[in-house]
């Protein structure tokens, strides 16, 4: 019975893997809440800043902050890539680097030059292995997205923006549809496009306190801020669910697995005390 | 009834107060600032300090503190945008240069140019992997 002990093994080791995904299953679950309610309650502000945008972008006349101006030539672009942390969570990151390597390759092929700007340790790892050029990035965000931490990374892009550097800001992340649906999406951020912001309800202009360009400058900024933590929102909620899903799998495979393993466990037991039980009677057959 | 003006009080990463006012004041960049309801509409950037909110129904103020942020008030309508980091031009520009040198350092030992084919072939095993996974599951059952 030299194979039995060996299944057996075998399936004390699944079933630990089994006990593993199972419980990765239930944090992701349980994580994914939180992470969908996050994404939720940065929806306020979001739709808020593009109102006041909006509302800015056609009452004054007189400052155009460069974020809303149209450039006539593209050869740089700027792209910033919405990845998770971690791994273990099925097709999200692959998907979303998928998309985001295709359109550089195209902008690649339009003769356009692209800097990337990571966010999350799969993206980065992913566009520093393969050569991409990685302006900046930000990783180990944890479960809780602070827009403090992200504050820097986007800057460098925003900066390369206003300095001429790049033309063009697209943000590519994966898009929380619901649970069992994500789907990756490239965004553009910059320049503003007056379909994005939407036509305000009513016209007045404001007055500024303390004068125009500074208040539009920050408020350009905080538009563009509240754009981004979204899409990271919006991913973690992603990857959450998307783990969640991943790990049921794993664990019903696992399951599957072990009872297969069972089977064959089974069979050679019995085997084996078929062939003893059989040797015992052609001993006794031999004796007597 | 009171002449009271609707206010929404948000940050990026949470909803903070929204409600009905009689009157607000604010800490804007250039002075503190109270405003009624039928203000005209305006913009303006609020440096940290406390927001007092008189809400219509309670006699007493509502203090809110915020680390900065844009105040901007439409006609029936006040909205703070409040920030939920303390910023300022000297802090963002130290976040930047620390993100802009951590990604230089993580590039210094590599070869320059992008490989798209690897990238690509890369991307690839990994979707076949998991489309293989997802087609064994399928035939089991």
């Amino acid at each position: 019975m030299a194979g039995s002990k060996e299944i057996r093994t075998k399936i004390k080791s699944v079933e630990n893997t089994r006990k593993i995904t199972k419980a990765m299953e239930m944090v992701a679950a349980s994580k994914m809440r939180k992470a969908q309610d996050r994404m939720r309650a940065s929806r306020p502000y979001a739709e808020k800043i593009r109102n006041v945008a909006a509302h800015l972008s056609f009452a004054n006349p007189e400052y155009k902050h460069p974020y809303l101006l149209k450039r006539d030539v593209v050869k740089n672009i700027g792209l910033i890539v919405v990845s998770s942390d971690k791994g273990l969570c099925g097709g999200l990151n692959t998907n979303m680097l998928r998309l985001s390597v295709n359109q550089m390759k195209n902008w690649e092929a339009e003769g356009k030059a692209i800097s990337v700007s990571a966010i999350g340790n799969k993206g980065f790892s992913f566009m520093n292995r393969v050569g991409a050029n990685v302006k900046s990035h930000i990783i180990g965000l944890g479960d809780v997205p602070h827009l403090e931490s992200l504050i820097g990374t986007i800057k460098v892009m925003l900066d390369a923006y206003e300095a001429g550097e790049i033309d063009q800001l697209y943000v590519c992340y994966t898009k929380f549809i619901n649970t069992m649906k994500q789907e990756p999406v490239m965004q553009q951020l910059l320049p503003l496009s007056g379909e994005q912001l939407g036509s305000p309800k009513g016209h007045w202009d404001y007055i500024y306190e303390p004068e125009a360009k500074p208040v539009v400058d920050q408020l350009m900024m905080r538009y563009i801020e509240s754009l981004v933590y979204n899409a990271v929102a919006e991913n973690m909620a992603s990857e959450q669910s998307s783990r969640m899903v991943a790990m049921k799998s794993a664990s019903d495979n696992a399951k599957e697995v072990i009872g297969d393993l069972k089977l064959v466990y089974n069979k050679a037991r019995q085997a084996a005390i078929t062939k003893e039980i059989s040797e015992i009677v052609g001993g006794a057959a031999a004796v007597s | 009834m009171a002449n009271t003006v609707h206010i929404d009080v948000v940050s990026a990463e949470a909803s903070i107060f929204a409600g009905e006012a009689e009157f607000i004041v604010v800490p804007a960049s250039a002075g503190e600032v109270g405003i009624f309801p039928n203000h005209a509409p305006m913009v303006t950037s609020i440096k940290p300090g406390a927001l007092r909110i008189k809400t219509a129904d309670n006699a007493e103020e509502t203090l809110i503190f915020i680390s900065g942020g844009l105040l901007e008030v439409q006609p029936g309508l006040i909205t703070v945008l409040a920030d939920t980091a303390v910023r300022g031009h000297d802090l963002d520009e130290a976040k930047a240069i620390m993100a802009k040198e951590a990604a230089e350092e993580a590039m210094k030992n590599r070869n320059s140019d992008m490989d798209y084919a690897k990238a690509q072939a890369e991307l690839s095993e990994a979707v076949a992997q998991i489309q293989a996974i997802e087609r064994l599951r399928k035939t089991k059952h």
